[in-house]
């Protein structure tokens, strides 16, 4: 380990830091005692800093090499980009991982890589350092690898044995779009490795029925990305095509990328000043009802509304839509559908459902569970409150009042925040 | 008012509703020993901790409540806020009487109590998994200083002997003047003099340090810079998820 190293590393993270995906979660694996480091912790990982772009740290997030012999639109690190260069050996970027890890710096490792000599070159060099950092260092922390595309499907198997997650980035949302941006790529040699690791998912689960002791192939499933604001796409085919990949076996979260405009001369590409943040936050508002709040696509963005709202979320948005559907009964309604109230989360929908078994809720109650009131008043009944409901008093008037409050509950349109308040 | 002391510990807290219901007296209000005792307190009682009452009375709680809000129970009272001995007297006490479990209960104030307390301390213990930074002694243990705002010392080190289980390390907590030794085997606790240059400051001196710490500090903090998209600086949100009182202690940010 040496100062190169340490120069090397500045490089290639600053090429890899536009990839969003970071986490760490999706798998709960125990320590070993007296063999090796590491645990995982399960559920939504750890965050070990934040970056001052407010981005969540957990994983060392770093390209193997980022000389690239394709030459992506959107990408810094295409071919025909005049910038700094380096190569991490597979020693070197274990020993980094190993010895960050071991100050509680990470959970563990995400490694990309651009593609040199061919697809599968590439990709055996990251299944190398996954293959090391597993057998030789007894590393039990998380792994996260790229799978490059166009890679053999041996090699994604392979690299299936040691990664907790994996990933491939549709990155344009439109086969369309994607050859004109990224001309050596299409949607198959991007669907085809999320079908390896898919198959692989599969058929280690029908192995484990038999073996119980077979080792586990991705438990963390496969996520994707999305650059948002490249390509003319509306918000209703990216959230079409998240919606698709969601209803895939193991596809567990896709990432939405405000797209950056790192490659000013290429005409190729639309000229943002500033990257799209607000529709980003949106679309993973929308990602969050599809997954969470048994939403579906068509609801949230369909042919007559296309875009997802700017000025308000798209759980309100829906809700102002659909003034019929309300006032909802906190004390009666199905949860499903107390979950549609804006201003109540998944947390305070299960303590409503929970709590009126042991007596009828009122208003004071919400508010002590902590639902934000401000809103929720206009979409429930709980046979106390006046009739302010948005069936009896219009929409526009109720999405004035809300748009007028400031304060907390509600994400101002130039508001960089990423805000789950519902 | 009728107010019972006890010795501010957990088992402390158990004797004392064995105590009330033996004595058939419910205090109004629970004070740790050598707390002034209020003015319009007409009666008070001393709780002498014992252990087989306090197992007792967790035996007869297991009973009434779910493991998991009993857990929850323990975990909160590492908060060690004054005010909340009398919260948690009182939903135990609930919880005795109720013929059904309370824990689901969220239209009762102590329950609600309860639940957001327990969400905090496990909160600040989650903190301690992200923010405390190791940094590796010459001798080749692993040392790290946080200064928790609840008792939750007890609940990382569990999280960190899981994870570290084959390295030594030494995990201090400066505002409460403890920590635990790790070494490879179990978990101590250990008290160390305030005024050791590393506890007081957090962090190794130099001749303290192994030969590549000061390199892996320094690829961490470049690491920490190059990871940001300038374009989407947001000081607001960093503040926000890891709050300035951690900083102190955080290797990319001194
Ligand atoms: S293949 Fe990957 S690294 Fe190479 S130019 Fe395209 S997006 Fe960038």
């Amino acid at each position: 380990m040496t100062e190169s190293t340490l120069s090397k590393l500045k490089i290639l993270a600053e090429s890899a830091k536009y990839d969003v995906s970071c986490s760490s979660s999706g798998t709960v694996r125990r320590g070993r005692k007296g063999d090796g480091i590491g645990n995982t912790v399960g559920g939504v990982g750890i965050c070990h800093s934040f970056a001052d772009d407010g981005r969540c740290i957990s994983l060392l997030k770093v390209m193997l090499t980022n000389v690239c012999m394709y030459d992506c639109a959107y990408c810094i690190n295409r071919r025909s980009n005049d910038i700094p260069r380096a190569t991490l050996s597979v020693t070197e970027i274990v020993d980094i991982t190993m010895e960050f890890y071991r100050r509680n710096y990470i959970e563990g490792l995400f490694l990309s890589s651009g593609v040199v000599r061919n697809p599968d070159y590439t990709m055996e060099r990251l299944v190398k350092v996954a293959q090391d950092l597993r057998t030789v260092h007894r590393f039990n922390g998380y792994i996260h690898l790229k799978s490059i595309p166009g890679a053999s499907q041996d090699l994604v198997r392979k690299a299936g044995l040691y990664a907790d997650r994996m990933s491939v980035n549709i990155e344009i949302p439109n086969e369309k779009s994607l050859k004109h941006l990224a001309p050596e790529k299409d949607f198959k040699s991007v669907f085809d490795p999320m079908g390896y690791i898919r198959q692989g998912v599969l058929e280690n689960k029908e192995d484990r029925r038999t073996m119980r002791h077979a080792p586990r192939f991705v438990p963390a499933g496969q996520s994707t990305q999305m650059i948002v604001g490249a390509s003319p796409e509306h918000d209703r085919d990216i959230l079409r095509l998240s919606s698709a990949l969601y209803a895939t076996p193991t596809m567990r979260r896709v990432y939405y990328s405000g797209y950056i405009h790192v490659n000013s001369y290429d005409t190729r590409l639309p000229a943002l000043k500033q990257p799209p943040l607000v529709r980003e936050n949106r679309l993973y508002q929308a990602d969050w009802l599809m997954r969470f709040y048994q939403f579906k696509a068509e609801e949230i963005a369909d042919d007559s509304h296309p875009d997802l709202e700017l000025e308000i979320d798209p759980k309100l948005s829906w809700a102002l839509r659909h003034p019929e559907q309300f006032p909802v009964d906190v004390n009666r309604a199905d949860y499903e559908m107390i979950l549609r109230i804006p201003g109540v989360g998944v947390k305070s929908a299960t303590l409503i459902v929970n709590a009126r078994r042991y007596r009828r809720l009122t208003s004071d109650h919400l508010k002590k569970i902590g639902v934000v009131m401000k809103r929720a008043r206009y979409f429930i009944t709980c046979g106390e409150l006046p009739g302010q409901c948005v069936a009896d008093v219009s929409p526009e008037y109720v999405r004035r009042q809300l748009t007028a409050i400031p304060g907390p509950c509600r994400t101002a349109p130039d508001s960089r925040q990423l805000t789950f308040d519902f | 008012m009728t107010v019972f002391t006890f010795d501010g510990t957990f088992d402390g807290l158990l004797t004392a509703i064995f105590d009330a219901y033996f004595r058939k007296q419910f205090p109004d209000m629970l004070l740790r020993s050598g707390d002034v005792l209020p003015m319009f307190c007409d009666d008070s009682h001393d709780v002498v901790t014992d252990e087989e009452k306090s197992v007792r009375v967790w035996r007869s709680l297991s009973r009434k409540l779910s493991s998991a809000a009993m857990s929850a129970v323990a975990t909160s009272f590492l908060c060690e806020m004054r005010d909340y001995d009398t919260v948690l007297f009182r939903y135990l006490r609930k919880a005795v009487d109720s013929p059904v479990s309370i824990e689901g209960d969220f239209s009762d104030e102590d329950v609600i109590e309860v639940t957001r307390m327990v969400r905090r301390v496990r909160h600040e213990a989650t903190r301690m998994a992200q923010f405390v930074r190791f940094q590796k002694a010459a001798d080749g243990t692993y040392f790290g200083v946080a200064e928790p705002m609840y008792n939750v010392l007890p609940l990382a080190v569990k999280h960190f002997a899981d994870r570290f289980s084959t390295m030594r390390f030494l995990l201090y907590d400066r505002r409460r003047h403890f920590g635990y030794y790790y070494d490879g085997e179990e978990a101590r606790m250990v008290t160390l003099p305030d005024e050791l240059y590393h506890i007081a400051t957090g962090r190794l001196p130099e001749d303290m340090m192994d030969s590549d710490e000061k390199l892996y500090q320094d690829m961490w903090r470049t690491y920490f810079k190059a990871i940001a998209i300038k374009e989407r600086i947001n000081p607001r949100k960093q503040r926000q998820d890891m709050p300035v009182r951690f900083w102190k202690y955080l290797t990319e940010k001194n």
